[in-house]
């Protein structure tokens, strides 16, 4: 367990909540988009707080040092915020061809045109 | 280059797909990507037969050894899910260059085999790899890949399919990270082998018990398993149809193929069916799914949507099957995987024929076909006997296996719920193939589709008579793969 105690963890899960609450309450579909980035950010945030050891330096060797964090975690993490990115991307690009085959990007407001084709 | 084979049929597909964004014009990047996925087939049918001989079959990324290096770990469930992504990327994709050229315009056609490209390599990346967090990788590249076919869709709505999938796969992708993430802070490996190995002597712990929460519950919103099926049915019906073709026969079942990897490899039979109720929730959702899809299903007027929600209901009978607990209910699971996809890819490219000549996939659409487009119509027939299970099909065979599995279990009202799908398909398919029986044609003037078309719609359409005739194939592999999974851990 680190130095802050589960407060990491408190901070995580209230994080993700925020971010699905937002993906699921917004209509807009841009702060769909920020709540899912919300939601993935605080899973980057676990995945990091596992690799975390108390007291321990970061994982490159040098004098005097005996304990390091865990590395492998970061890596996982880099690989996951680049497939966030990439999501994040395709989410954007999805949003600018709706907003210009449909005229708004409300959700509430696609869900009449679409029933009313 | 035989002990190569694991890594060739994803770097085919990965070092395609750049160039086939280069390329220029409709018919070389297609021409590259159906050559492609030839070479991929051939590669995933030589792993089988490699399988089948010697047993599983291990490849060392970059010859790092397992903990430290990825592992690619072939058995002969991914060996048959690996021949049916492959196969049938080899058929839709001969298939694809009339269809795309007609349905999304010629200046479109590199970036869309790039896209499929990155499916198919997406899709065989999470079948062969041994290594938990690779699969999230290169679900995540097959994700992307779809969110981008599907909106190439033609109406504007497929845009918003393609949205709504987004959001939901996000989700359950990053549901599949956390419960990774768990795994790996209890274990320290996320190699599936040693994964399997160290659960058994911490699973009573409640972060191994959230960790398999998490799982389940992400890898069910990634297959589409009621209620959590919301986003397939627009982004099948909107998306162009050789991408429905292809998603809608093997990207769900790559799912199921995940979940039945960490339920029966990973967590062990014990774990999943003892100390989970894994069978108490999963049956009740895969029987009311089946049920409540195939009811909506006989109410809709467009047939790929009609197809779309069938596809919920089978998804039930897959689950079904696995959530039994049981090596025969994990054969006909399996079967069941190998088999819808060989029915629902001919459906699908059926409809894309359809489209082709009368421009839309409505019942009215349907009406009369049997004068117009009598072998389009006919692949549809013997396609829609196949979904309902008629002797003889592949449907008959998968269906046939999950009522001896009930019934091994006395589990009576199982089988008159299978029975009750059976004849719920028999109305949504009866309708279809009287509008197209009895009807009068729309426009008489519409000839049979192109050759372009109908070659690969009908090597499909033998394909689920041929496996449904001889069976020694199939049923084989998939007993001898439920035997593998329910042995439990992976054999080193």
């Amino acid at each position: 367990m680190s130095g802050l105690g589960v407060w990491n963890y408190v901070i995580i899960i209230f994080l993700m909540m925020i971010g699905l609450y937002m993906v699921m309450s917004s209509s807009n579909l841009v702060k769909k988009l920020i709540g899912l980035n919300v939601f993935q950010t605080s899973v980057f945030f676990l995945y990091i707080s596992f690799g975390y050891i108390e007291g321990a330096t970061g994982p490159v060797m040098q004098e005097g040092a005996s304990l390091y964090s865990n590395p492998l975690p970061h890596v996982l993490i880099l690989t996951a915020i680049v497939v966030g990115v990439a999501t994040t991307a395709v989410g954007l690009a999805l949003s600018v061809r709706i907003k210009e085959s449909f005229g708004t990007i409300e959700e509430d407001e696609l869900h009449t045109m679409d029933s009313s084709l | 280059m035989l002990a190569h084979l694991p890594v060739l049929v994803i770097l085919a597909p990965l070092l395609g797909a750049p160039v086939a964004s280069l390329l220029r014009g409709p018919n070389w990047p297609w021409l590259l990507a159906t050559l492609l996925s030839w070479f991929a087939l051939l590669c995933s049918v030589l792993l089988l037969i490699q399988v089948n001989a010697q047993g599983t079959f291990i490849y060392t990324m970059g010859g790092w050894e397992a903990p430290w290096g990825i592992e690619y770990r072939i058995d002969f469930a991914n060996a048959l899910l690996l021949v049916l992504i492959t196969g049938l990327a080899s058929v839709v994709l001969p298939y694809a260059r009339l269809s795309v050229e007609h349905e999304i315009g010629a200046d479109r056609c590199p970036l869309f085999y790039t896209a499929l490209l990155l499916l198919i390599l997406g899709l065989c990346g999470i079948t062969v790899t041994g290594d938990a967090f690779n699969v999230f990788v290169f679900l995540e590249v097959s994700s992307l890949a779809t969110y981008t076919l599907i909106a190439m869709g033609r109406d504007r709505r497929a845009l918003t399919a393609s949205f709504s999938y987004l959001i939901m796969g996000t989700i359950g992708a990053t549901f599949y990270l956390i419960g990774v993430g768990f795994l790996y802070v209890m274990t320290g490996t996320l190699n599936m082998a040693d994964l399997a190995e160290r659960l058994p002597a911490i699973s009573d712990s409640s972060t191994v018990r959230t960790a398999f929460a998490f799982i389940v519950t992400g890898i069910c919103l990634k297959l589409a398993l009621f209620p959590l099926h919301l986003w397939l049915p627009n982004a099948y019906t909107y998306s162009p149809s050789a991408v429905t073709a292809f998603l809608g026969a093997t990207a769900t079942k790559v799912a199921v193929y995940v979940l039945i990897r960490f339920v029966f490899t990973i967590f062990g039979v014990e774990f999943s069916f003892g100390a989970e109720p894994l069978a108490e929730i999963l049956v009740p959702l895969a029987i009311i799914g089946l049920l409540s899809a195939s009811t909506v299903s006989i109410m809709q007027p467009n047939i790929k949507r009609m197809l779309a929600y069938s596809s919920v209901a089978q998804i039930g009978y897959i689950v079904l099957g696995l959530a039994m607990g049981t090596a025969m209910g994990l054969t006909a699971s399996l079967l069941h995987v190998f088999n819808h996809g060989l029915m629902k890819g001919a459906l699908f490219m059926v409809m894309g024929a359809v489209a082709y000549r009368m421009g839309g996939t409505s019942i009215d659409d349907m009406r009369g076909l049997a004068k117009t487009m009598p072998l389009t119509f006919w692949a549809f027939v013997l396609g829609g006997l196949s979904l309902i299970g008629v002797p003889l099909t592949v449907g008959f065979v998968s269906k046939w296996h999950l009522i001896l599995a009930a019934l091994e279990l006395g589990w009576w009202p199982v089988v008159v719920a299978i029975l009750a799908g059976s004849m719920l398909a028999v109305v949504y398919v009866g309708r279809v193939v009287e509008a197209g029986f009895f009807g009068e044609p729309k426009d008489a003037t519409k000839r049979e589709a192109p050759w372009g078309l109908l070659v690969p719609l009908w090597v499909l359409v033998i394909a689920n008579i041929w496996f449904g005739i001889d069976t020694r194939l199939t049923v084989d592999i998939a007993e001898a793969a439920a035997a593998q999974l329910m042995a439990g851990g992976v054999v080193r």
